[in-house]
């Protein structure tokens, strides 16, 4: 993957910068010691790594305005960072940045449950959101993997999604208003305590933005009451085709499920010498969770296993109690931990139309014999969110890049029938040199636009989300302007 | 034997009506336009601006109906009905429940896809499934240079590039005009129940509805209207679902407000006609006056109310929603002063339509019009 030269000009003024930054924030949350730095080097995504200038973290709103005004004023581009656990490489630096973490930017600012909302600091991290509302009853919906870790800040760059949106939707769904601070040092409220924010959809606009927008310091996220409770249900069957008509069906009778995950058989193999979770040796395995009143599962449960049953599978398991649920889980939940103790691996995120699953799921298996490369397959089955994890040997020579080029081939794949490269992890430096392959000049053109228009210099993460070459002249300009 | 009513085809090439049949042609049209164009679907919405017209009903058909992944591709002009003829044979519906504007406008014609999704129309669902924008996968537009865009998709979770399709829904064709939507669509429940409570004012309505929806029951819509139809107040929370769970969590529901004068409406079409009534405004059609929508945080609902002085008031979406009908020439946002949130009129000329923003969003909004409408030729003026 490779990054734009950094700017000399920029590097050359590391000291005047850093000064300036020191000025305007308080000292201590100016690092531009190059051992301290090197702790910011790279986000999830470790196969790339690079220091930045410099870090700041900010404890406020008015801090991030005045560390964007320098760098606005003395043309240095910056990379906002919320835990930096991107897999696509979205917080990843540039020699020449300023590297923003909001990591100090986490209280809990308001707390409403007659309006249902939660007004944070977005360097809060995803679950101890969820924690401060649930001794009332409430939860926050959206629960990517990394919940313990990543913050909301990035959340809301990514889009971020979760196993459980296909009831309560991704990131963009369960927020009502920011705060954002401009390129130039412009703050403004997006949005607030109202459903459905006045004018264009700015706040939809910013939400998946990938921090090229703006900084976002505060949000207000929609709480729900949680539900009384929730069951899985696990079943097995003997091909990838008969899970994938299973799911279609239960979507069809009008249940709908709250998760409906996907595990190929590489992946239950790995997950059961890892865990022990007691899972079936089979193709193809599904958990199904619903939620409600011990009635109203049973309710659902029953209509499901009535569907399920209709495709033979072998193996249907009910959970009976607490600590058999957490059994049905835990094989799920540690299925990325699993596949690290074998190997290095590289995640995709592709969605692709559900109908398309078992023709995908094929063609995988395929191009893994062509490659040479084991994957192994666990998704959010409801929504068609794949995560295929390719495996590769990263003190192989060359393995990195074949697995990279495979990994690139199957997010053609899920493009050509009819889905798209990234469903919930963002483009970030990953995926940026296939947008090409998904959306035709003008389409990134119209795109392109929007960042114009929030931060006409492209000083705001500007290696990422598009192409290098698409982007190449807007960048140029900005450097021009400096 | 009367005169054979007038060809429409010809009365439309009369007025200089465009009617493209295809998106390349929509392409041409926007491209060889030199000065406004009036963008409109089904013209039910009441949005009547000088210029050319240019009517999207040409552009029409469901292009992909997949219930197995709750995915609907549509053509911008599609008839409304022909998409919930489609889901219903499938016992599938649009879950955010778009009002019909007829009656409130009092217009005629066929409201299109293409146009709830312009003006991002959601009704009492929206409370607890969200708006039309959450349920829209994928956009084809064109915009005011005559470029065709996508963006988006026909999958339920995508993050590549920026959420353009956000951006279109509620735009009201001022950044480009819609040639193609995708949206997700959702099962239609077994059976629907209302709790109704009855002769609340309204603050204490806000605070029954906001308990309601704080429960782990599920309320899917919570109306007060604060002079029913035999002239009471009645707050109406809706519960949908399996029939069992329907039967459960409405006893739930109205086990909270059991000190208050509860009732359970168990009938489905009873309950459906009373959510379409509320959903449409049905309270004040054929009744003069301006109509205003605020939305707000619900629970300063009832002060805001009472701020406006209306001559009738529908609060939705737990006090969210405020629909107020007001002498006309009434200046609600004057009334209303400083708020959290934004009133639009719906019905009504002499005031903007929308709440003017505050600078920094005014001068994106701006930037972005500049962007894709060059030329300040798409509905000009609707939008800021």
């Amino acid at each position: 993957m490779q990054m734009p030269q950094p700017d000399a000009r920029v590097l050359s003024r590391k000291a005047q910068i850093v000064a300036r930054l020191r000025d305007a924030i308080p000292a201590d949350a100016v690092i531009s010691d190059e051992m301290e730095t090197r702790a910011y080097e790279c986000d999830a995504l470790t196969a790339y790594k690079c220091p930045p200038l410099a870090v700041v973290l900010p404890s406020t709103t008015k801090e991030v305005a005045a560390v964007l005004k320098v760098c606005h004023e003395m043309g240095v581009p910056v990379v906002p960072r919320g835990s930096g656990t991107s897999l696509a490489g979205g917080a990843l630096p540039t020699a020449d940045c300023v590297l923003l973490g909001v990591a100090r930017m986490n209280d809990v600012l308001e707390t409403d449950y007659d309006n249902r909302f939660i007004r944070v600091q977005t360097g809060r991290t995803n679950l101890s959101v969820t924690g401060a509302v649930e001794a009332d009853g409430f939860f926050y919906a959206p629960d990517p993997s990394s919940q313990l870790a990543c913050a909301i800040a990035g959340n809301i760059a990514m889009n971020s999604g979760g196993a459980h949106c296909l009831k309560y939707g991704v990131t963009t769904n369960n927020l009502m208003g920011v705060t954002m601070v401009q390129m130039d040092g412009t703050v403004m409220e997006i949005g607030g305590k109202h459903l459905d924010a006045g004018g264009y959809d700015l706040l939809g606009l910013i939400c998946g933005s990938e921090g090229q927008l703006g900084v976002v310091t505060e949000a207000t996220l929609r709480i729900l009451p949680k539900p009384e409770g929730a069951r899985p249900v696990l079943m097995g069957f003997d091909a990838n085709e008969v899970a994938g008509a299973c799911v279609a069906d239960i979507i069809k009778a009008g249940v709908l499920p709250v998760a409906i995950e996907f595990m190929d058989r590489p992946c239950i193999e790995a997950t059961e010498a890892f865990a022990k979770a007691g899972y079936p040796m089979c193709e193809a395995l599904l958990i199904v969770e619903v939620e409600g009143s011990p009635a109203e599962i049973d309710e659902q449960l029953s209509l499901i296993l009535e569907i399920a049953r209709r495709h033979n599978p072998v193996e249907l398991r009910e959970a009976k109690d607490a600590d058999e649920a957490g059994r049905i889980w835990l094989g799920r939940k540690s299925a990325f931990g699993a596949m690290g103790q074998i190997n290095d691996y590289m995640c995709l995120d592709g969605t692709i139309p559900v109908s398309e699953l078992p023709y995908v799921l094929r063609r995988i298996g395929e191009m893994s014999k062509e490659y040479g490369l084991d994957v192994a397959n666990v998704f959010h089955a409801g929504d068609g969110n794949m995560h295929p994890l390719i495996l590769f040997d990263a003190n192989k020579e060359g393995d990195l890049e074949l697995c990279e080029a495979f990994g690139a081939d199957i997010l053609r794949l899920c493009v050509e029938v009819g889905g798209c490269l990234t469903g919930e992890h963002g483009v970030g430096i990953e995926k940026r040199d296939l947008m090409v392959d998904q959306f035709a000049p003008a389409d990134l053109e119209a795109q392109m636009a929007v960042k114009d228009v929030f931060d006409p210099a492209w000083l705001l993460n500007p290696a990422k989300v598009f192409p290098l070459a698409a982007s190449e002249s807007r960048r140029s300009v900005a450097l021009a302007a400096e | 034997m009367g005169a054979l009513p007038p060809n429409p085809r010809h009365i439309w090439k009369k007025k200089k009506i465009m009617r493209p049949e295809t998106e390349a042609e929509l392409a041409d049209m926007i491209a060889s336009a030199s000065g406004p164009v009036c963008v409109r679907g089904g013209g039910t919405r009441g949005v009547n601006l000088n210029g050319a017209m240019l009517e999207t009903g040409g552009l029409s058909g469901v292009t992909l109906y997949e219930p197995g992944s709750l995915t609907l591709v549509a053509q911008a002009g599609t008839p409304l009905v022909e998409i919930e003829a489609a889901l219903d044979a499938e016992g599938q519906r649009l879950a955010f429940e778009p009002m019909d504007h007829r009656g409130l406008m009092g217009t005629s014609g066929a409201p299109t896809i293409g146009g709830v999704v312009a003006a991002n129309v959601s009704g009492p669902r929206r409370v607890s499934v969200g708006a039309c924008r959450d349920f829209m996968l994928g956009v084809r537009f064109v915009d005011g240079t005559g470029t065709i865009v996508k963006n988006g998709g026909r999958v339920m979770k995508n993050v590549t590039g920026y959420d353009l399709v956000k951006l279109m829904s509620g735009s009201w064709g001022t950044l480009g005009v819609l040639s193609e939507v995708s949206l997700k669509v959702l099962p239609k429940p077994e059976t629907a129940a209302c709790v109704m409570i009855d002769g609340l004012s309204d603050a204490d309505a806000v605070r029954a509805m906001a308990k309601a929806l704080g429960s782990p029951f599920e309320v899917s819509g919570a109306a007060h209207i604060p002079a029913g139809l035999d002239g009471h107040p009645v707050t109406m929370l809706r519960i949908e679902g399996f029939a069992g769970s329907v039967a459960y969590r409405a006893d739930q529901i109205a086990g909270l407000f059991d000190d208050m004068a509860v009732r359970v409406d168990r009938d489905l079409e009873a309950v459906t006609k009373s959510w379409a009534w509320v959903r449409d405004v049905s309270a004040f059609h054929g009744a003069e006056g301006d109509v205003w929508r605020v939305s707000c945080t619900p629970s300063d609902a009832a002060t805001l109310a009472a701020k406006i002085g209306a001559d009738a008031l529908l609060y939705d979406w737990g006090g969210g929603l405020i629909w107020a009908r007001v002498t006309q020439g009434k200046d609600v946002r004057a009334r209303l002063g400083e708020f959290d949130g934004h009133a639009t009129l719906v019905r009504g000329t002499g005031q903007p339509k929308f709440q003017p923003n505050p600078a920094p969003i005014a001068a994106l909004s701006r930037g972005l019009q500049q962007k894709f409408d060059p030329k300040g030729i798409l509905n000009t003026g609707l939008m800021g």
